[in-house]
């Protein structure tokens, strides 16, 4: 701080002060929804008055007593668990099958048309919004047994493949082929020359991939809402969508369960914050 | 196979390898993307309602498209919505994003603060909003005698899209900013050194030295907003459900609500499949454009 501006910007140090405070400033509305989530969260609903100041103030005391309910009413452990489960075993599978498919295809590329053609093929899959899959996809997946979980995380594999498999292919430009043809000299099969070499090379495509697949996965709606339902299988976004009516209008009991909702992510976001927003921007720029 | 193209060799043992692998990959993406593209393709040429019996209507659904109120308002609705955010995300980003790149105090917990946001469900968020535009701004018009606050804007279909505006906007200039950030990152002190030393600064500086050197990432922000705009579908569930009066059904909502429930399954499968075109249709376009541009420089 107090050095010269790295952009060699003009207007020093009282501009950067007067845009210091305007960005200050402008981090109050984001702040001003999370505050009030938690307030309202915390209060009873005779402390919520007509006016704003009612609304937004302290509550009288800090007790628990809306979330053990919201928790109670939204099933919340189970939503949790589900929302876990579909994340944690979509972005494994995804990181073992694009990794995979990405070195298949953009190591053969070059060398035979199919893989361009298939690389292509998949790739385009980008421009097909899950909107427009859905209702065939909702009759094929009941037809086959899959309207549940297993159904869900095998559409988020195919559904994220484009994008995977695009970052996969492009980041193998980094890894020298020389490294494999060492190893066949050696003896190893094409299977283990992948696993011991080429995948664990592309560990930092790999953490912008489950930074990409986990964000899109943990806070989908409409994949689940569209697939499972008539199921009570929920996640933690579909409880809240489904249980919106039993909330009636207790909205301290709401906003606990929002912030209930909203609280994994955000504690995952405080621990790996450097990890999430480098893997959100690779998987934009490149 | 592999002696079609000019570039293509001989097929070794360790290409027929990955042919094997790439094969079940293929299957795989064909059933569960391309496979029910097609089926919704085929669905669109019929009455069927979701359940029971259904005949070929042949391409009736695809012309009652065009006629159909409810289809021509969420398409306007959409693009609507979608041209005004991707306007309104990347100029606030884009100030937000020099703001933050400047040399200033606690910039990566402000940086951190404003990529919040982007990590939360848009699910949630539109029902934290929702209770501010129906509660808290009405409150606060009340009480400061402003007129057009003290009705919560989510009541009147005048004004119920710009609510869904502002909180996808709240969402999306999160993303484009720290994209943005970046993209200023990659801009060398060289250039600025130059441009001082003719006398460049400000706005002039931004037109003539910065936004060049970024237009790529100017690209990229411009698809993506479009692209997550043109789908909106949470906010909208979260938020109105597609009303007052059915003013904010987006495309994917009228989708989701007609055909899923509303016994329109084969009409609203001529929509979806009109819906993937209109988009394959813009993106092409927008990389047509862009990617021109870029190469003027």
């Amino acid at each position: 701080m107090g050095k010269n501006n790295r952009e060699g910007a003009v207007g020093g140090k009282t501009v950067n002060r007067i845009i210091n405070i305007l960005l200050a400033l402008g981090c109050l509305t984001i702040l001003f929804p999370l505050y009030m989530t938690v307030i309202i969260a915390f209060k009873k609903p005779s402390e919520m008055t007509n006016d704003v100041a009612g609304a937004l103030a302290f509550p009288s005391n800090w007790n628990f007593d809306n979330f053990v309910e919201a928790m109670k009413v939204t099933d919340f452990w189970r939503s949790l668990g589900n929302s876990l489960l579909l994340t944690g075993v979509t972005v494994i599978i995804c990181i073992l099958l694009h990794s995979l498919a990405g070195y298949v295809i953009g190591r053969k590329m070059a060398r035979h048309k199919i893989f361009k053609t298939s690389y292509f093929y998949i790739v385009s899959g980008m421009f097909v919004p899950f909107a427009v899959l859905m209702m065939p996809l909702v009759k094929q997946t009941s037809q086959i047994g899959l309207a549940n979980r297993a159904g869900v995380i095998l559409l988020y594999v195919v559904f994220f493949m484009p994008m995977n498999i695009l970052l996969y292919a492009g980041y193998l430009k980094n890894i020298p082929i020389a490294l494999e043809e060492a190893a066949c000299v050696d003896g190893a099969s094409v299977w283990q020359t992948y696993w011991k070499i080429i995948f664990p090379n592309m560990k930092p495509m790999h953490a912008t991939v489950a930074v990409l697949t986990a964000m899109s996965t943990w806070n989908d709606v409409m994949t689940p809402l569209v697939i499972m339902s008539g199921s009570d299988v929920n996640t933690l976004p579909l409880a809240q969508l489904n249980f919106q009516s039993q909330f009636g209008t207790n909205y301290n009991l709401a906003f606990a369960s929002y912030l209930l909702a909203l609280l994994p992510i955000m504690i995952f976001y405080i621990i790996c914050q450097k990890q999430i927003i480098n893997g959100v921007v690779n998987g934009a720029v490149k | 196979m592999g002696n079609n193209g000019k570039r293509d060799k001989a097929w070794t043992k360790n290409d027929k390898i990955f042919l094997g692998m790439l094969i079940p990959v293929l299957i795989l993406f064909f059933c569960f993307n391309t496979l029910p593209l097609l089926k919704g393709f085929y669905y669109g040429l019929t009455n069927y309602r979701g359940y029971g019996d259904y005949d070929f209507v042949g391409l009736r659904n695809f012309a009652d498209l065009f006629t159909d109120l409810r289809v021509g308002k969420s398409y306007l609705f959409t693009f609507k919505y979608a041209v005004v955010m991707t306007i309104a995300v990347n100029v606030i980003s884009l100030i937000l994003a020099l703001g933050l790149n400047r040399q200033i105090r606690g910039k990566s917990a402000l940086r951190g603060i404003y990529f919040v946001p982007n990590i939360l469900g848009g699910l949630v968020v539109g029902y934290i909003f929702s209770f501010i535009f129906t509660y808290i701004l009405p409150a606060v018009g009340e009480a400061t005698g402003i007129g057009f606050l003290q009705n919560s804007m989510l009541a009147s279909s005048k004004t119920a899209w710009i609510a869904i505006v502002i909180v996808g906007a709240w969402q999306g200039i999160a993303m484009n900013t720290i994209i943005y950030i970046s993209g200023l990152q990659t801009v060398p002190e060289e250039v600025y050194e130059a441009g001082m030393i003719d006398g460049v600064s400000g706005w002039k500086k931004f037109r003539t030295l910065t936004f060049p050197l970024i237009l790529p990432f100017f690209s990229i922000n411009l698809v993506l907003c479009m692209k997550n705009a043109l789908m909106v579908f949470d906010q909208i569930m979260s938020l109105t459900k597609g009303g007052p009066s059915q003013s904010t059904e987006s495309i994917s909502y009228l989708i989701y609500n007609n055909g899923m429930s509303g016994g329109q399954f084969g009409f609203q499968s001529a929509n979806a499949f009109v819906f993937f075109l209109v988009i394959v249709i813009i993106s092409f376009m927008q990389m047509k454009f862009l990617g021109g541009k870029e190469e003027q420089l």
